[in-house]
């Protein structure tokens, strides 16, 4: 083999998984960053604003706090199942990113073809299934070790709550690989190119059994209930520190991020620009150039509102020229920036945005809701979840039947 | 085939949903509740003994002490208590100006039980929005009498001192936005689905537990008795006022929540009526430096935001009581738990003592 080859089909990847796993926690770190920010002005509260400039060395300064700090164990527990535990928890949730396709163009350095995914295969909707069932381990695992009656709890609950919500998880995901006819993650966006609309509207009920489902998988609020703070203090972690506990809560924030991509490259054409064959809006396909000029646009009217103190006014003003300046920039080639308008950079552009707003779905959610009770959370997955997933995949079969 | 046993399960005293020191023995079969056993005195001081040794005007900071969170209850509880037995005539303004306290005391104070009820129940954000307007009644108190929390606020026959200047157009100001803070709570909570899943039917009280162990407050009422000191025995001009006593139906912990979101209703009418009705005139009447009641015995109750808080004095002679008894209401209310408890899920629980509203240092005196 020849040495070009052995780059593209050994050292890329491994770059490509390096790159994932090293960007991952910064990215995690900082979302924490964000969901608290966000709650914080929910609740009427200005959220960490003391490391750094309104906060934002805060991630940095908790991230140095968990590595420095005491990793106890306590004394009755499995040693051994205990410091398993959350290795086995992070590894499946990292696994998953492996084939989230961020976007289709590859990109091109030093001559080289670098996908923005690390592979795709033909059953990537399966693995990830399978793959995100093995969490479920760490989480026993680790409220057994414990040897803590709360935990033991936390994780049983757990674990009764996952493996339920598996089932509609499985079933809302046949409708769209019906659709595409595909389980490859790159197929179905291509599927959804091919058809023109986003299978949001053909799917709208398996969207909905999805992102329920999901919310519940991943833990969160409203269905938190194996860390019910309130009730068990927080559950299967209760007896965890330091780098321990980071790599739990690694693990609940990755599986976030891969539960948000799903979303988006199932129901929400993944990195295709909205109405993604519709020419009169081409423009949206360098969408980024539309979209930094307006976020900065509005940052900086943001920034002289604080200074004169008057409303938001200059927000929007400072927004609206933004996205003026970037509709110009995306619609012709002024100023010779056609240069920067490379596909996969769109691609991952339109994808980060969708992956956000879900990602901002979660917190919106906890700022919102109450917490599920156990029995609830169960009678809400076997008694609707299940059903309705099961009629989306007979509606989706007889919608194929029908139109060919 | 399978051996199954019964878990025994501490929760407390140190628990974020024990509201203090409260400390639960729990007997679990699976998540399901078999039986509750309160264990309290964690929190004990012996205040009604500390009481033997102390005038009757040092009592007064210890009464701060017992429901922290509504102490201007127990001020005015107290304060009653002895004017009752020297037979005191206090003059209305004073009175009046005890009510608007008192109300806005029982709006600060369900103001914490909604916050943390929610918080308890996964919904934080309500604890911020809450804590809100619970911030702006304290600095009222503050601006009233230097305290935000242990107020000592009033004087046995009136008051220390008349309300500041521009108190009282502070106090019109908050009781005028306070109904759409309202409806931002009920906005979040009462229509909610997972909210209404997590309260209706939950922790029943029924009519006859209720009154037979001697349950009162919201926690009485919500069980559809309708009965409030402010009414059945009026203290304080409450007979000069018009207002709703509401009452819930099934005695659920919904129905609580109900109860006691209309009584920061009703409260807010109370203290408009009274601040536009402000009689003028002195806020003390004429006590004697060294207090000292003929003997005697005097119970005395008086509405506290968490029941009928009452006081037990018995004077032989000299300046300080012979016997001091307190009627905690969260010591009483706290019984009902278990008989709420019995038969439902865990998560429950935290739902039932979040609804009953206890304060330990009142449990425990």
């Amino acid at each position: 083999m020849d040495r070009q080859a052995l780059i593209q089909t050994l050292v890329i990847p491994a770059a490509q998984i390096l790159a994932v796993v090293l960007v991952l926690p910064l990215v995690i770190a900082y979302l924490q960053l964000v969901e608290r920010k966000v709650l914080g002005f929910m609740q009427v509260r200005l959220a960490p604003r003391r490391v750094g400039w309104h906060g934002l060395l805060q991630p940095i300064a908790d991230a140095v706090k968990l590595l420095i700090k005491e990793d106890t164990v306590p004394e009755k527990s499995d040693r051994f199942l205990f410091t398993l535990a959350p290795v086995v928890t992070v590894i499946p949730a990292l696994a998953s990113l492996a084939v989230i396709p961020f976007a289709a163009e590859p990109f091109h350095v030093f001559g080289y073809e670098v996908n923005p995914f690390i592979t795709d295969i033909n059953v990537a909707l399966l693995y990830l299934l399978a793959i995100s069932s093995l969490g479920i381990y760490g989480v026993i695992l680790g409220g057994w070790a414990s040897n803590s009656k709360y935990s033991l709890l936390g994780a049983l609950r757990s674990s009764a709550q996952m493996i339920s919500y598996e089932v509609p998880l499985g079933f809302a995901i046949i409708g769209v690989m019906m659709l595409a006819g595909s389980a490859s993650m790159v197929e179905i966006v291509n599927a959804q190119k091919a058809a023109g609309v986003w299978y949001v509207l053909p799917q709208i009920l398996g969207f909905f059994c999805y992102f329920i489902a999901a919310v519940a998988e991943t833990n969160r609020v409203p269905f938190d209930l194996p860390e019910a703070e309130a009730e068990l203090v927080a559950g299967f972690h209760t007896e965890y520190s330091g780098m321990k506990f980071a790599l739990f809560f690694l693990a609940e924030y990755t599986n976030m991020i891969v539960v948000s991509s799903i979303v988006t490259i199932l129901f929400f054409g993944g990195w295709l620009r909205p109405f993604p064959n519709a020419a009169a809006l081409a423009f949206l396909e360098n969408g980024w150039l539309l979209f930094v000029p307006l976020v900065a646009g509005g940052f900086l009217g943001w920034l002289a509102d604080q200074k004169l103190g008057g409303g938001l006014r200059l927000m929007f003003a400072g927004g609206i020229a933004g996205a003026a300046l970037g509709f110009l920039i995306a619609r012709s080639d002024v100023l010779g920036l056609a240069g920067l308008q490379v596909p996969a950079v769109s691609g991952v552009f339109w994808f980060s945005l969708k992956v956000s707003f879900f990602l901002f779905m979660y917190i919106w959610f906890r700022g919102t809701y109450p917490r599920y009770r156990y029995d609830q959370l169960m009678a809400l997955g076997w008694k609707w979840l299940i059903p309705l997933s099961i009629l989306n995949v007979i509606g989706t079969g007889l919608m194929i039947l029908i139109t060919g | 085939m399978f051996r199954t046993e019964e878990m025994d399960i501490n929760m407390g005293p140190q628990h974020p949903s024990t509201h203090g020191v409260l400390r639960l023995k729990l007997t679990l079969e699976g998540e399901e509740v078999v039986d509750v056993r309160p264990v309290i005195g964690y929190l004990h001081r012996g205040v009604e003994k500390l009481s033997e040794h102390r005038t009757y005007p040092m009592i007064e900071p210890l009464t701060d002490r017992l429901d922290y969170v509504a102490a201007i209850s127990e001020n005015l509880g107290y304060c009653g208590a002895v004017e009752k037995l020297m037979g005191l005539h206090v003059p209305p303004r004073a009175q009046y100006i005890r009510v608007v306290l008192a109300e806005l005391q029982r709006i600060a104070s369900h103001l914490l039980w909604l916050g943390t009820h929610a918080l308890d129940l996964g919904a934080m954000t309500v604890f911020f929005y809450t804590f809100r307007e619970r911030e702006m009644i304290l600095d009222l108190f503050e601006a009233f009498c230097g305290a935000r929390l242990t107020y000592n606020s009033m004087r046995i026959g009136g008051l220390y001192e008349d309300v500041p200047q521009g108190w009282t157009d502070r106090v019109r100001h908050f009781i005028g936005i306070f109904p759409s803070r309202e409806k931002e709570y009920e906005d979040l909570l009462t229509v909610n689905r997972i909210w209404l899943g997590r309260t209706r039917g939950v922790g029943v009280l029924k009519p006859e537990d209720a009154v037979g162990l001697g349950v009162s407050g919201p926690t009485l009422r919500a069980s559809g008795v309708d009965y409030d000191v402010r009414r059945a025995q009026p203290y304080s001009s409450y007979d000069q006022f018009e207002f709703d006593v509401p009452v819930g139906k099934n005695g659920d912990t919904y129905d609580r929540y109900i109860v006691r979101m209309e009584e920061m209703r009703q409260s807010c009418r109370i203290i408009r009526q009274a601040l536009d009705r402000l009689p003028e005139g002195d806020v003390r009447a004429k006590v004697p430096k060294y207090i000292k009641p003929p003997a005697g015995e005097v119970y005395h109750v008086v509405e506290s935001p968490r029941g009928e808080q009452g006081f037990y004095i018995v004077h032989k002679s000299g300046e300080m009581p012979y016997r001091m008894r307190f009627r905690a209401p969260s010591f009483v209310n706290l019984q009902a738990l278990p008989v709420m408890c019995r038969g439902r899920l865990i998560a429950d629980i935290v739902a039932v003592i979040g609804s009953i509203d206890i304060v330990l240092g009142d449990v425990d005196r």
